[in-house]
């Protein structure tokens, strides 16, 4: 049994059942408000008649668009998604009005005597018809259901064609996925006798929730303070709709002076949040005899929904990552987002990758096959390596490029040649058909050139030796918190028990993004090391004296502070009561800008991320003659990450980034019927459960980044990106079977 | 004799008007046992599992009412009364087997109504016995993890597997 001890500073709190998620914390004469849906999918002239709802005794108040003091609509990029709809409705899961009553229960009778009216209109539910000529225009913005259209003019591929040995041309498609994180969405909001309204929610990140409750507000961000509490999960789903949940919750609180808490059904909770978005692709690719890929041309279509929250940013990494981890010198690449009247897209672990994946990584399988090459000597062929041009033509050459090792790791580990010669192809003596298969990827950590990427950290020392630290990163669950104290006892050579992890508030730390794209512990590690740096530095200039030493000689090990020899030394507790005599404060902060980056938006070239972590996942199966069944036998996952700093939570990314995309692989998808969901709980979207597993194996490879100051860069969404091509490479290889669409499944039928 | 229920080895008088509630909303709401989690409100992710009279169940699917004169276990009542864990809270923490938390209770209930029954589980008995709860973060594997090392832990140190509650 493998076992790796960890260190989790919240893991006492977490299995004694004291980690208080927002739903868990209470607070007296706390009011409760919850959300009023129409049936509507699309309808105009709404109207909205709550008086038999406020007849309802116990029944406070409702809200509706009207009683907004601030903007009512929001987004990160284009203000367009109504916290309340004022008179039209473009998707089933548009919140119409809130209603806050003394109980949950009586909020939730009073809120179905809401009536709403309106002119419902056919709603577009497919990208065919969204983008069809005179197509009605679902957003409030713009004049056309494009919403948006990035470029890649790398080379020229059309010109390359007619060179090819092999052209394959291929036509894939991916469903609506969602998060399922297993906390709902809540918050609980407390106005404070000083004018603050106090947040306590279930958000992914505490600074948009601060910016969308401030304009929400129409009060300065000073207003508001936001608290780290517990999260039950995120994976990118408590980035707006959280936010938005918490916003609401504010308005009810500034408005009627009193706590409002507003807690999320499952169901509420499926049919409002945004979901991984669907997409469309298709490639055609060109390939000399010899195996090389040198031309493709991409067409990607995702369908943003009725909202375009972070579509722009999701189809720019689809385009910037367009066609896996090869260097290829003629690439053309349209990436389209599309705007429906389903429920809207946005921010999911993977975010624009695991789709392109799921298309490309079986394209190379397909060219394998075609040209009689092993999958494994197609991708070395065409794999970036050290000094090699991406697509976008970034050079990389700043970082070790350990693709070859990655993927051999994972080769070696699973026997993967030797097993590749059982695979069964369709036809088996048994009932059970074997087939292995593998996926690679290369993928940009952090924001690249989405946005703006830096970190602030705190380190306050105490009188009596202990240690407050405290970054801009968000503890979701991933245990962002334990690696920023791991790596500030390493940088001061103390015991971890000297620091505690200061519970983060918005109005202390500086807005330091979103803790999203992989980017918590390169860039809060990094921000780590900046402001302990600059700790140590304060340090040994007001201790040099006491030590006999100059302040360059000060060194910092084994739970000390030292001079130059074995007698000259400090505990803790002696420097920091040391440094308050001399009134000089203990404190240190710093801040980590993430390397630049640079794109260039009409030619989709430019160095699109300072680095990238490298993956190789394999997969065995077995798939049933008789009833089509597939079963995952095993799994290998091996991911250059940098550096490994807290191991057994590394590997946990690994399995579980791993089993969610093994869900969307096999058994997710976001079902509707008319534009309305209709899988509402996990017993109709079913998530993978404990037997559907394997016992997986990761791999942890470590290339130290110079570019990261911990060498260390991130595993949240390089976990998840690959399996679906993998186990759809398997299938193809058990059954002969290619799957172009997910979840995948196979007919018996066709197996006789 | 007043209706009681014994949570975590302590009674507590049920009222008239609570008898139809739900054992998750009451659990929760009227004895602040917050462990207790609620995800899906239908039976479906285990969340809000609890030992009832050394029996796992969903707490959302049954009625204060039918506990009634019965023993509870919340993962509050896991750890000892000195505040030290319990073998299987130990274990979560040590294999890495919790993340966000969420389903980390109702896992440890359910883990600990296995180990009572089957102080040595497989792998794939452990899979088998918590299929009914769900986790996202995970992946499940240092989950069974942890359930092996508790067991392991239970039997290097001689100790019963009981909720710490019921050591007084």
């Amino acid at each position: 049994m493998k076992t790796e001890k960890t260190f989790r500073n919240d893991g006492y709190a977490k299995v004694t059942g004291r980690a208080a998620y927002a739903d868990d914390i209470s607070f007296t004469g706390t009011l409760h408000m919850v959300p009023v849906y129409s049936d509507l999918v699309a309808a105009n002239n709404v109207t909205i008649d709550y008086s038999k709802a406020l007849k309802v005794p116990g029944c406070v108040r409702v809200f509706t668009a009207e009683d907004v003091p601030g903007t009512t609509h929001f987004g990160q990029i284009e203000q367009d998604y109504p916290m309340l709809i004022q008179d039209t409705i473009r998707s089933w899961g548009d919140v119409a009005a809130l209603v806050v009553a003394e109980t949950r229960e009586t909020a939730i009778e009073a809120a179905k005597l809401v009536e709403i009216h309106g002119d419902q209109i056919k709603p577009i539910l497919t990208m065919e018809d969204a983008l069809k000529p005179y197509a009605r225009v679902v957003p409030s913005y713009g004049d056309s259901n494009i919403v948006v259209h990035h470029k890649m003019r790398h080379g020229d591929p059309s010109s390359q064609f007619k060179q090819c040995e092999l052209i394959v041309e291929e036509d894939f498609e991916t469903q609506m996925v969602e998060h399922a994180y297993l906390e709902p969405e809540s918050a609980i909001c407390v106005p404070r006798q000083d004018g603050v309204i106090e947040i306590y929610g279930s958000m992914q990140h505490p600074f948009s929730t601060r910016r969308f409750t401030g304009a929400f507000l129409g009060e300065p961000l000073s207003n508001i303070e936001v608290y780290t509490i517990a999260v039950g999960g995120g994976f990118g789903g408590k980035d707006d709709t959280a936010a938005i949940v918490c916003a609401r919750a504010a308005l009810g609180a500034r408005l009627l002076s009193r706590p409002v808490k507003m807690t999320y059904s499952r169901e509420w909770s499926v049919r409002e949040s945004y979901k991984r978005h669907p997409y469309k692709l298709h490639y055609k690719v060109g390939v000399t005899s010899e195996g090389k890929i040198i031309a493709v041309q991409a067409s990607l279509y995702a369908d943003s929904g009725a909202y375009l929250s972070v579509t722009p940013w999701v189809t720019w990494r689809s385009t910037a990552q367009c066609f896996g981890p090869y260097s290829i010198d003629n690439v053309y690449a349209d990436v389209y987002g599309v705007a429906t009247n389903n429920i809207f897209t946005g921010a999911m672990r993977g975010f624009g990758s695991p789709q392109v994946n799921f298309a490309t990584e079986q394209i190379i399988d397909i060219i394998a096959e075609r040209l009689h090459v092993h999958p494994l000597g197609i991708r070395r062929i065409n794999m970036v390596k050290q000094g090699s041009s991406t697509v976008t033509g970034q050079i990389l050459d700043k970082h070790t490029v350990s693709m070859e090792e990655v993927m051999n790791s994972t080769v070696h580990q699973i026997g993967y040649r030797k097993k590749y010669e059982k695979c069964s192809h369709g036809s088996s003596d048994s009932d059970e058909l074997y087939g292995i298969g593998l996926a690679i990827s290369y993928r940009g950590a952090s924001l690249g050139a989405e946005g703006m990427d830096f970190c602030s950290c705190i380190i306050s020392g105490q009188f009596d030796g202990s240690i407050l630290l405290e970054t801009g990163i968000h503890e979701n669950g991933q245990g962002s918190e334990s690696v920023m104290m791991i790596v500030l006892s390493e940088q001061l050579g103390i015991n971890l028990k000297r620091i505690r992890y200061r519970r983060s508030s918005t109005s202390n730390i500086p807005d330091s993004g979103t803790t999203v794209a992989t980017r918590g512990t390169i860039m809060g590690s990094s921000s780590v090391v900046v402001a302990a740096e600059n700790f140590k530095k304060l340090l040994s200039t007001h201790l040099a004296d006491r030590l006999k030493c100059t302040p360059e000689k000060v060194t910092f090990h084994n739970d000390k502070i030292w001079g130059l020899t074995y007698d000259q030394s400090l505990t803790w507790e002696e420097a920091m009561k040391e440094l308050f005599l001399q009134r000089v404060t203990p404190y240190a902060f710093g801040t980590f800008k993430a390397p630049e980056v640079s794109w260039d938006d009409t030619t989709g070239q430019g160095n699109a991320y300072f680095t990238y972590v490298y993956s190789c996942q394999a997969v065995e199966v077995s798939v049933n003659k008789k009833t089509g069944k597939i079963k995952i036998l095993n799994i290998v996952a091996s991911h250059d990450i940098g550096k490994a700093i807290n191991k057994a939570m590394l590997l946990g990314q690994i399995y579980g980034g791993v089993t969610q995309g093994i869900g969307m692989a096999l058994m997710e998808e976001v079902k509707c019927e008319d534009g309305k969901i209709t899988t509402l709980n996990f017993d109709t979207y079913k998530i993978p459960r404990m037997t559907d597993l394997p016992e997986m194996t990761g791999v942890i490879i470590e290339n130290h980044d110079p570019q990261s100051l911990t060498g260390a860069k991130g595993i949240g969404e390089p976990a998840l990106e690959i399996i679906a091509p993998a186990i759809a490479n398997a299938v193809y290889n058990a059954t002969g079977i290619r799957c172009r669409s997910m979840p995948i499944t196979i007919d018996p039928e066709e197996l006789r | 004799m007043s209706d009681t229920i014994t949570i975590n080895n302590r009674p507590v008088t049920v009222c008239e008007q609570d008898k139809e509630m739900s054992l998750l909303n009451f659990l929760r709401e009227r004895c602040y046992l917050h462990g207790v989690k609620n995800g899906c409100e239908n039976g479906l992710c285990g969340s809000c599992t609890i030992a009832l009279d050394d029996r796992s169940v969903r707490s959302c699917r049954v009625k204060v009412k039918k506990a009634i004169g019965k023993s509870i276990i919340t993962i509050e009542g896991m750890e000892y009364p000195d505040g030290k864990l319990h073998p299987l809270q130990q274990a979560f923490i040590d294999a890495g087997a919790v993340q966000c938390g969420f389903c980390t209770p109702g896992m440890i209930m359910s883990a600990y109504i296995l180990l009572l029954k089957n102080p040595k589980p497989t792998r794939e008995e452990i899979r088998k016995a918590l299929k009914g709860n769900l986790c996202r973060c995970t992946g499940y594997q240092q989950i069974v993890d942890a359930v092996q090392l508790a067991a392991t832990y239970i039997e290097e140190q001689e100790i019963s597997p009981e909720a710490g509650c019921l050591k007084v």
